[in-house]
């Protein structure tokens, strides 16, 4: 079998895919890739199923020997990868021959990057999924990120493939975005119309201790009308609720599937890849969209992430 | 026969993937039946599309594939299971005792949650223990259950600042609610004492201990009992 050897782990390297739905129920979020749309196109790059398991470094990536070569694809931000010296494409399939050593160094653009490679990680699967879980210490390997001297096996692979990269115009229009589109959330009400007005206006500042359950933001806080008790509720991914403080914090793929504090608004589908990409002292704001616009902005990702021509040869 | 609750059940956009619905605004016996029964039937006939179930005291949060469908065609298909409640078979609630140390360094909050009710930590856990608890629901972090009610005696408030780290076994009180913490996480309940028990565990069939509506009750522990089960 080919492995992986974890020369250095970077930052915080999980085992991610898709992640595992169905769970609520239980109190277990889905997790999942932070960017999923870079882990598809990822793998689709080294010919994968889009859900096969990958890499997502953050900030700061790591070196990887590869003893037995493999097919890999670096995707999402910027690290400033190299092999053997060489600097290495984002967005393109890449041949790493037996003993070659891969280095990802810091991001020069967004949160996180990914890779893939041909066949896709092999770990076992927790509840159907791949993905590491990192509060509750489960799914990915050993339910944590990676550390120096983990060997990680490669799937068998399926099958061989021509060199593959994307189209740059689709790439234009998947662009991670820093001003988020969101949606009423189910206590809008709740907040005076000054409050909702300004928050659309405010930019806000991704803070320092945000990590995959939730984006913390700094800013002006946002005033609520009532102090009524909320009785704690499911809440959903991209809801940000507004905490005592008025500071907003946005759910994210390793979410609480209950909270108790009030949301003033939800990032909208088509744009839960960006939070993804959010940075520590990253400015951001909020545009509110009507239902109608959340439902055709996410068909048109999804019409353009099916398309034929996405990936090229 | 299932009980009204106070409101007719009420939809609520959550986002463009997500749908809830309230029974009323109170946590009652009633508001939670009606959710486990939806939960039950939701899972026995799962509708196409339907991606994950959130269950909480009075609601259930439903997230779906917005490909597949919008809220109103959901909320037509679920008005159906509403109209079929009565339907739903929920399992016999099972009966779990827990076993806590209470106190100590297993219990950091016992001593200011009695001063604050003017008990002794002995009245605290006496009440704590002597009542039989409903399971509402799991949610938060894998396999915490939100167990209700506590006496009125010994409603206390949050933390005003949390903690950074809970131990994982922890059982804490925090309005008229009291939980026990199935992994180590950030949070704000007041910790009457720590159970060796695993609340959540991977390898086993049955995830988490405890399943909604489960009846649970608390019997008190001495440090040797809990070192001794923690090492069993």
């Amino acid at each position: 079998m080919r492995i992986i050897q974890v020369q250095s782990p970077g930052l915080l390297t999980t085992v991610q895919d898709l992640g595992r739905e169905g769970f609520g129920p239980l109190g277990v979020s889905p997790s999942g890739a932070a960017d999923p749309i870079s882990l598809r196109i990822g793998n689709r790059l080294v010919a994968n199923p889009e859900s096969a398991a990958a890499l997502e470094m953050t900030l700061l990536g790591g070196a990887f020997l590869f003893p037995q070569g493999a097919t890999i694809s670096l995707t999402g931000s910027d690290f400033g990868a190299t092999l053997e010296g060489t600097p290495l494409d984002l967005w393109k399939s890449k041949e790493v021959s037996p003993g070659q050593t891969l280095r990802v160094g810091s991001t020069q653009s967004g949160a996180r990057c990914y890779i893939s490679i041909h066949g896709g990680i092999a770990v076992k699967p927790f509840l159907g999924s791949a993905s590491t879980h990192l509060l509750s210490g489960l799914g990915g390997y050993e339910g944590r990120a990676l550390r120096k001297g983990d060997v990680l096996n490669i799937s068998e692979e399926v099958s061989s493939f021509r060199k593959k990269t994307i189209a740059p115009q689709a790439l234009e229009q998947l662009a991670p975005r820093k001003v988020l589109r969101v949606t009423p959330g189910p206590q809008s009400e709740w907040f005076p119309e000054s409050s909702l007005r300004a928050f659309c206006e405010n930019t806000y500042r991704v803070a320092e201790e945000s990590n995959r359950m939730g984006l913390r933001l700094e800013g002006q806080p946002v005033a609520r009308e009532s102090n009524s008790e909320m009785i704690t509720e499911g809440v959903s991914l991209g809801a940000v609720q507004i905490t005592a403080s008025g500071l907003p914090i946005i759910l994210f793929v390793e979410q609480q599937t209950t909270g108790g504090y009030p949301k003033i608004a939800n990032v909208i589908s088509a744009d839960l890849h960006s939070l993804g990409q959010l940075r520590p002292r990253d400015e951001i704001r909020f545009e509110q969209v009507s239902w109608e616009a959340a439902r055709s902005l996410l068909l048109q990702q999804e019409q353009l992430l099916a398309s034929d021509g996405l990936i090229v040869g | 026969m299932l009980p009204p609750t106070a409101e007719p059940a009420r939809f609520q956009r959550a986002s463009d993937q997500s749908l809830l619905i309230y029974f009323g605004q109170q946590i009652t016996p009633q508001a939670h039946q009606h959710v486990r029964r939806l939960l039950r039937l939701l899972e026995l006939q799962p509708i196409a599309g339907v991606r994950n179930l959130h269950p909480a005291y009075c609601s259930v949060l439903v997230k779906f594939d917005a490909l597949k469908l919008r809220h109103d065609d959901l909320e037509q298909i679920l008005t159906q299971y509403l109209g079929r409640l009565e339907t739903a078979a929920v399992p016999k609630p099972r009966e779990v005792e827990i076993p806590v140390c209470y106190g100590g360094d297993h219990g950091p909050d016992l001593l200011e949650v009695s001063a604050l009710h003017k008990m002794t930590p002995a009245q605290v856990v006496d009440l704590h223990s002597s009542t039989t608890y409903v399971v509402y629901f799991l949610g938060f972090v894998p396999g915490f259950a939100y167990l209700g009610e506590l006496p009125p005696a010994l409603v206390t408030s949050r933390l005003a600042t949390p903690r950074r780290s809970v131990p994982r076994g922890s059982v804490g009180i925090a309005g008229n609610q009291t939980g026990i913490y199935p992994v180590s996480t950030p949070g704000g309940w007041r910790l009457l004492g720590r159970t060796p028990l695993s609340m959540f565990q991977p390898e086993r069939n049955e995830l988490s201990l405890l399943s909604i509506g489960d009846r649970v009750r608390f019997a008190p522990i001495s440090p040797e009992q809990f070192a001794a089960t923690e090492r069993a």
